[in-house]
């Protein structure tokens, strides 16, 4: 039997990964993918915890993450290909118009 | 219709809120909304006051005391017992001001709709009206001394206001209107200061402002029936004279009656003993004798115990006193408001404002003011004597100075102005006669035929303008026609009745109603100024003959000159303007005005034919009152008003003949003269002089009439130069000389240059400008410093949020540990 | 087995304001198909109808005191203030819009579909008695809002605030899903009263459990902590409101602050509480955590608003500066026994904020030119002169934000300062008023600006007719709640948060 720790400490390692990520990635669709990954480490908690606890709060919760991430998603690389038609590039280091 | 009197506050809502959206928006609305809007109003107030009258018609003419919402006290300081309240008063003598405000009032609105037309400040002048008649209904309807002011100084404001309405003419004539104004404004200063004693002196001895308490009705006598009648068990009424009535539930004015009253007991039981003492000295039994000055002496003590007394600071004055101070201090201000000797002077002047301005305010209505507060303390002036003698005297002499003072005038206005003056002096004289139902009453009548000639007035300065203007274009058209023209253009004056005559077939609807207005102010029978003036005439010869009181004598004879006068300038003003043929371009060329002025004419001359029969006299029938009597009632107005005037303040007078026949003939005497001097075509001579300036025979005393009897002169000579010479000395030698010279020079600003020298040492050596400046320097770097942080890299901010993260983790951790 | 529900279990009449609004921006999303290009204004006003209709409803069940769908949504006054404050702000931003959108070229009818979600989502986060709602409340609000920053997709920084705002958006979005997960994780479940109902027993144990629901409480508050703009989660904003069309700008300074602080109120109030560090504390474990971030967000906020010269930017760390403000009155919760008066003074203090925030918006769209320029302070010189009624009204919106007394502002202020004594933060308070009186440095410069200063011609060219109506209501309420606060205050009066206080 593993324990609930195990499954934890897995998506906790894959969080941190994609908050690596979304601050050493150059590229917007990098940046955007290892955000994805940071959810997808939550839902790992969230199925883990409802695992453990038996409930089907977590499982429930899980599917409203994914389609709140398709949705960002739809969101997201709309905005992408936009500054990518405007500028030829998705380097979110070129997006400092506005400092201070 | 219990509840019907709680629309009473809304008879002042409407008008502050039409001068209110007037005010703010007027200038947008353009001239018909904005007319609009004061005219509704206006007339929606009048709608109220109908309202008003049903309800006391409905119930048994009881006062309603109505508390606004939301404003029940306005002053209270509850260690003194000072409760000053925006109570309106619903009774009978607040709603007929109301009824004949309100009405005349609209009329004018509509007057000046096509009087003011194109005038810069439209809105602005409707503004004012209306605040006008908010503030007169705040006067009218106030339960309180404290309210009355509060509107008479208003009506005061807005007639500054509106006398110096027009102050950016060109030429002086726009300083001359804003002089008007002042001189209006500072006239009526010195009477209000006088309203302010009494009711300092008021409040100090009563310790209220209130007329009377909600349920307390001044008339128990009429009432009584009404009283019995009143199913309502919700409202017991009660008067001064309940015994068990305590002083503190009564106002002001129940207080005085249940004072004199004690007061009264006392002499009375004083008399009885001394009618018993000398009774006793009549037998010559010493025993008795010494027992009735026992007697005396006792009852001298008690009555001097029961006598009640009034510490005014350091003074102790009795009742009578006490009541002749108030009201002496009373007829200072109703001499500044309603133009009495000595400070009428302002109201000639005052005609410089709009002519719907001085129908309204001038004549109508605001100059009643302080007839109303006379009429409304009767109580006060019914026991003072010797004010209601200096009353009686001042007034009727007014009447009879102003009347004479119009006959040499040849301004249009200036003629109604000082006729106004006179019959003012008619109200007056009536009250101090005790006469207050015929004070009300010809307030009332005057109020209306009044208005009809000021209005007529301002219609024929319109026609003389329209004319003037026709002239000056066809003048324009045919340059070859102005060295025929030889009168100067600037000089010409539409209210000079010298440039007038003839107007007659120009201006007929003008001529027809103004006709009316004269006949019913020379008081031919039966028009309403017949009515009302013979009724104060009646209650001369009544304190004359029947109480056999000085005053009345002088009174009648005054008044009975004043009358006669009032017929001869008044048919002196009618030959000179409509008859005869006309006298300059101008008149030749006047067209009548339009309907919007008109309509309010032929309403009015309606009223000024018809108004009187609203208090006909008893003892006189058909055919003398068309029957009207049978319809109307006798003593309408009189049986109306008892239900707001104390009892021993209120008598009713039968008809006399005698009065009725001489005061008729007099009028029509006066016409008849008048017509005499005037008539055919003689109005002016041909120098441009009056007949009775021409005639060397009467010259001289027309000339005093021409010059105002030097009033103005002499005013400036005793008050208005000695002021200003000791404002001057005040100005030159003291402020000048010690204070500014030595004493702001050496003093203060020495002392305060050392002094700002010591205490700038910080600043010169840059300790305090260096700390402030320093610390908005600081700040500026602060945030420019941590500015920097905000780079515009995503990245950055990601990395900031995450150091976030791990800084709140271990703050979140560290209580754990 | 899953016991299906009744519609009747469902308790819909009380969730209609915001059920209502998230149904009928489909109805605007698929009406506005037929609407023509060049008459969106009937789009504006379908929109409009639809606030004022979720507005009265909210009104009518005000105080309802019940929970619905399930126990996943309450209603109380506490969402029903949310409710009102999230419609008040997307009424006024309607009419900011209207000509805005027209004369910058981005008048489409989405924009105001998007508008209304976003409504929405605050709405639901007031109302929210559950993680699950939470997390997609949260999402229903924000996406919208990326998608409306970036908006003004011909404007490279537009483009630029779109595209920063939804990556560190969605980053943020990640804490709060990790921090919830975590707390689920503890609790074993994602109902707030059931949390509550455990948080006492897991705190009396030293645990895992505990470790995890302190973790879980600090992502969350990260998560929402950005949504409202707090230091060191609010680098986003001044580039993002300075970007974003001015409208959107306003909205999101008001609508999603309110939302995300109505969802912390929730979770420390509703959920947590009791997280003491031992049985019989009377002071939440995250109460130093949150005032320290409080301070450090006005004062931040504060200064660096001195040195901007762009108003937009100017009122981005303005609203930074009030974010802090409001948070001191979420540490106030943090004592027991004052959460309920800390509670009511934030609200009446977001209240406060959003008229006078959407109001001084309102005057910069105004003096804002077609091609985005036109804000900077200087652009305010003579105001006072060719618009003296703008000039007035904003030198109030001004004053209110500053916290001078008779303004709405100084009601918010002075009762979160009272709060804030209250619960002992003493240290808070002081920065609190400190930096209340810095904030005036800079929002008196507009006022000196206006009236001191001489400008040349009209700037005010967008002083269109829709957005002086805002204007005014922004001033209307800014000054109402400001003369009679107790108007506010008695909305709050009584059983705030159903089944706690």
């Amino acid at each position: 039997m593993v324990e609930v720790e195990a499954f934890i400490v897995l998506s906790a390692a894959l969080f941190i990964l994609g908050a690596m990520g979304v601050v050493l990635r150059r590229n917007a669709i990098l940046v955007f993918m290892s955000v994805e990954l940071m959810l997808n480490a939550a839902n790992l908690a969230l199925v883990a915890f409802a695992w453990h606890w038996g409930g089907m709060d977590g499982h429930i919760f899980v599917f409203f993450v994914i389609t709140v991430a398709a949705a960002e998603v739809a969101v997201g690389l709309a905005l992408i290909v936009a500054i990518f038609r405007s500028r030829q590039s998705i380097n979110i280091d070129e997006l400092h118009l506005m400092e201070g | 219709m219990e509840n019907l009197a709680q629309i009473a506050p809304l008879i002042i809502l409407f008008p502050a809120i039409g001068a209110f959206i007037n005010f703010f928006w007027g200038a947008k609305m353009g001239e018909g909304a904005s007319a609009m809007v004061g005219t509704v109003a206006s007339g929606s107030s009048f709608l109220v006051a109908l309202g008003l009258l049903a309800y006391l018609t409905g119930n048994g003419f009881n006062p309603a005391v109505i508390n606004p919402p939301l404003l029940d006290s306005w002053i209270r300081i509850d260690s003194v017992g000072l409760d000053i309240s925006w109570q309106t008063r619903v009774d009978t003598l607040s709603v007929s001001m109301t009824l004949f405000v309100t009405f005349v009032g609209t009329l004018i609105h509509i007057y000046a709709a096509g009087y003011m037309h194109g005038d810069p400040r439209f809105s602005r002048f409707f503004a004012y009206l209306n605040m006008f008649l908010a503030f007169m209904l705040i006067l009218v309807m106030g339960n309180n001394l404290l309210m009355m002011f509060v509107g008479w100084e208003g009506v005061g404001l807005c007639s500054y206001l509106l006398i110096s309405f027009w102050w950016d003419k060109p030429g002086g004539e726009g300083i001359a209107n804003s002089n008007a104004g002042r001189k209006a404004f500072i006239a009526n200063r010195v009477g209000d200061f006088g309203v302010l004693i009494a009711i300092f002196l008021s409040f100090w001895a009563f310790g209220t402002l209130d007329y009377y308490k909600p349920n307390e009705i001044p008339n128990p006598q009429v009432s009584a029936a009404h009283l019995e009648e009143e199913t309502d068990s919700s409202r017991v009424f009660y008067s001064f004279a309940d015994e068990d009535v305590e002083m503190s539930q009564l106002g002001m004015f129940g207080q005085v009656a249940r004072y004199v009253r004690i007061d009264e007991a006392a002499s009375v039981s004083l008399d009885n003993a001394r009618t018993i003492l000398n009774q006793a000295r009549g037998t010559g039994d010493e025993q008795l004798i010494a027992q009735a000055e026992a007697l005396l002496e006792t009852t001298r003590a008690e009555a001097d115990a029961n006598r009640p007394q009034f510490n005014i600071g350091p003074a102790t004055f009795g009742i009578g006193t006490l009541l002749t101070l108030i009201t002496l201090f009373m007829l200072l201000g109703v001499t500044g408001k309603s133009a009495q000797i000595p400070l009428f002077v302002w109201l000639p002047d005052a005609m410089a404002g709009p002519t719907p301005v001085s129908a309204l305010i001038h004549a109508a209505t605001m100059v009643t003011a302080g007839v109303y507060m006379m009429v409304r303390s009767n109580i006060m002036f019914h026991h003072a004597e010797l004010t209601s003698i200096i009353v009686a005297l001042i007034g009727a002499t007014t009447a009879l100075v102003a009347g004479f003072i119009a006959i040499g005038q040849f301004d249009i206005k200036r003629v109604l102005a000082y006729s106004t003056i006179s019959q003012l002096g008619f109200m007056v004289a009536a009250v101090g006669l005790g006469a207050y139902v015929a004070a009300m009453f010809h307030m009332i009548t005057h109020a209306f035929f009044k208005a009809l000639l000021f209005l007529g007035s301002g219609s024929v300065i319109h026609g003389m303008e329209h004319g003037h203007h026709h002239v000056h274009l066809h003048d324009a058209d045919h340059p070859e026609a102005v060295t025929h023209d030889s009168h100067d253009d600037d000089g010409f004056d539409p209210q000079d009745m010298r440039y007038m005559g003839g107007l007659r077939e120009k201006m007929p609807v003008t001529y027809w109603t103004y006709l009316f207005g004269t006949i019913a102010l020379a008081g031919i029978w039966p028009f309403a100024g017949f009515w009302s003036k013979d009724e104060i005439l009646l209650d001369a010869w009544y304190v004359g003959f029947e109480k056999g009181l000085f005053q009345g004598f002088i009174v009648l004879g005054l008044l009975f000159a004043a009358a006669a006068f009032t017929a001869f300038y008044m048919w002196r003003q009618i030959e000179m303007v409509f008859h005869g043929k006309p006298r300059h371009e101008a008149a030749e060329h006047a067209s009548e005005s339009s309907r919007s002025m008109t309509i309010p004419l032929v309403i009015l001359a309606f009223f000024a034919l018809f108004v009187g029969f609203i208090n006909i006299p008893s003892g006189i029938g058909f055919p003398f009152t068309f029957g009207l009597e049978g319809v109307l009632g006798v003593h309408l107005l009189g049986d109306f008003l008892e239900y707001s005037i104390f009892a021993e303040a209120f008598n009713l007078l039968t008809f006399n003949a005698l009065i009725a026949i001489p005061a008729l003939a007099v009028g029509i005497g006066g016409i008849l003269a008048a017509r005499s001097v005037y008539g055919g075509g003689k109005a002016i001579d041909a120098s441009g002089q009056d007949p009775l300036q021409a005639d060397p025979n009467t010259a001289l005393v027309w000339n005093v009439a021409y010059a105002r009897m030097y009033w103005d002169e002499i005013y400036f000579a005793l008050i208005i130069n000695p002021y200003i010479r000791i404002a001057d000395f005040l100005y030159e030698v003291v402020d000048w000389g010690f204070l500014h010279d030595y004493f702001h020079d050496s003093v203060l600003i020495r002392g305060y240059r050392s002094m700002g020298d010591l205490l700038a040492r910080p600043f010169d050596l840059g300790i305090i400008d260096g700390a402030v400046n320093g610390l908005g320097w600081l700040a500026g770097r602060i945030g420019g410093g941590l500015r920097l942080t905000q780079t515009g890299y995503v990245r950055t901010y990601a990395v900031a949020l995450l150091l976030g993260v791990v800084a709140v983790i271990i703050l979140m951790l560290l209580p754990l540990i | 087995m899953i016991d299906v529900p009744s519609i009747a279990d469902l308790n819909l009449t009380v969730t209609f304001p915001a059920v209502f609004l998230a149904l009928f921006t489909m109805v605007v999303l698929i009406v506005d198909l037929f609407i023509p290009k060049d008459r969106k204004i009937r789009t504006a006003h379908l929109t409009l109808g639809g606030l004022v209709v979720a507005f009265v409803w909210n009104v009518l069940v005000f105080d309802s005191n019940q929970t619905a769908l399930g126990g996943m949504y309450i209603a109380d006054s506490f969402s029903g203030f949310i409710n009102f404050i999230a419609l008040t702000a997307a009424i006024i931003t309607c009419f900011l819009s209207v000509d805005y959108l027209k004369r910058t070229g981005i008048e489409q009818g989405e924009f105001y579909s998007l508008l209304l979600f976003s409504t929405a989502g605050v709405m639901f986060m007031g109302a929210a008695s559950d993680l699950i709602v939470v997390f997609i409340a949260l999402e229903i609000l924000s996406i919208p809002l990326y998608v409306m920053a970036a908006m003004r997709y011909r404007d490279a920084k537009s483009e630029e605030s779109g595209l920063k705002y939804f990556i560190l958006g969605a980053f943020a979005s990640a804490f709060f899903l990790y921090g919830a997960a975590l707390v689920y994780g503890a609790t074993g479940t994602t109902s707030l009263p059931e949390i509550f109902a455990s948080v006492e027993g897991i705190v009396a144990t030293d645990s895992g459990a505990r470790l995890y629901l302190v973790l879980g409480a600090a992502l969350i508050f990260v998560g929402l902590g950005f949504k409202v703009a707090v230091v060191p989660f609010h680098m986003w904003t001044p580039d993002v409101y300075e970007g974003a069309p001015t409208p959107v700008t306003a909205f999101m300074s008001v609508a999603a602050k309110a939302g995300g602080f109505a969802a912390l109120l929730r979770l420390m109030v509703i959920a947590l509480p009791e997280l003491t560090a031992n049985i019989g504390d009377t002071i939440a474990i995250w109460q130093t955590t949150i005032a320290i971030v409080a301070a450090a967000t006005m004062i931040l906020g504060n200064f660096v608003a001195i040195v901007q010269t762009n108003v937009k930017r100017m009122l981005a760390y303005s609203s930074i500066a009030h974010a802090g403000y409001i948070l001191m009155g979420v540490a106030a919760v943090g004592t027991i026994g004052v959460a309920e008066e800390a509670t009511r003074a934030a609200l009446i203090y977001m209240l406060a904020y959003t008229f006078t925030n959407l109001g001084a918006f309102a005057v910069v769209m105004a003096l804002e030119k077609d091609d985005g320029s036109g804000t900077q302070i200087a652009d305010f010189k003579g105001l006072s002169r060719s618009r003296p009624l703008l000039a007035v009204m904003m030198a109030f919106f001004m004053l209110s934000l500053t916290g001078v007394p008779t303004t709405a502002g100084f009601i918010g202020k002075f009762l979160l300062f009272g709060a804030a004594l209250e619960a002992g933060l003493v240290l808070l308070t002081i920065i609190g008023v400190l930096t209340s009186v810095v904030s005036a440095y800079y929002y008196v410069r507009i006022i000196v600006n206006m009236y001191l200063e001489d400008g040349e011609g009209d700037p005010a060219e967008g002083a269109t007719q829709y957005l002086n109506y805002a204007t005014y209501a922004a001033f209307a309420g800014t000054l109402i709640i400001g003369l009679f606060p107790f108007l506010a205050v008695n909305l709050l009066d009584t059983m705030m948060i159903a089944g706690l206080f």
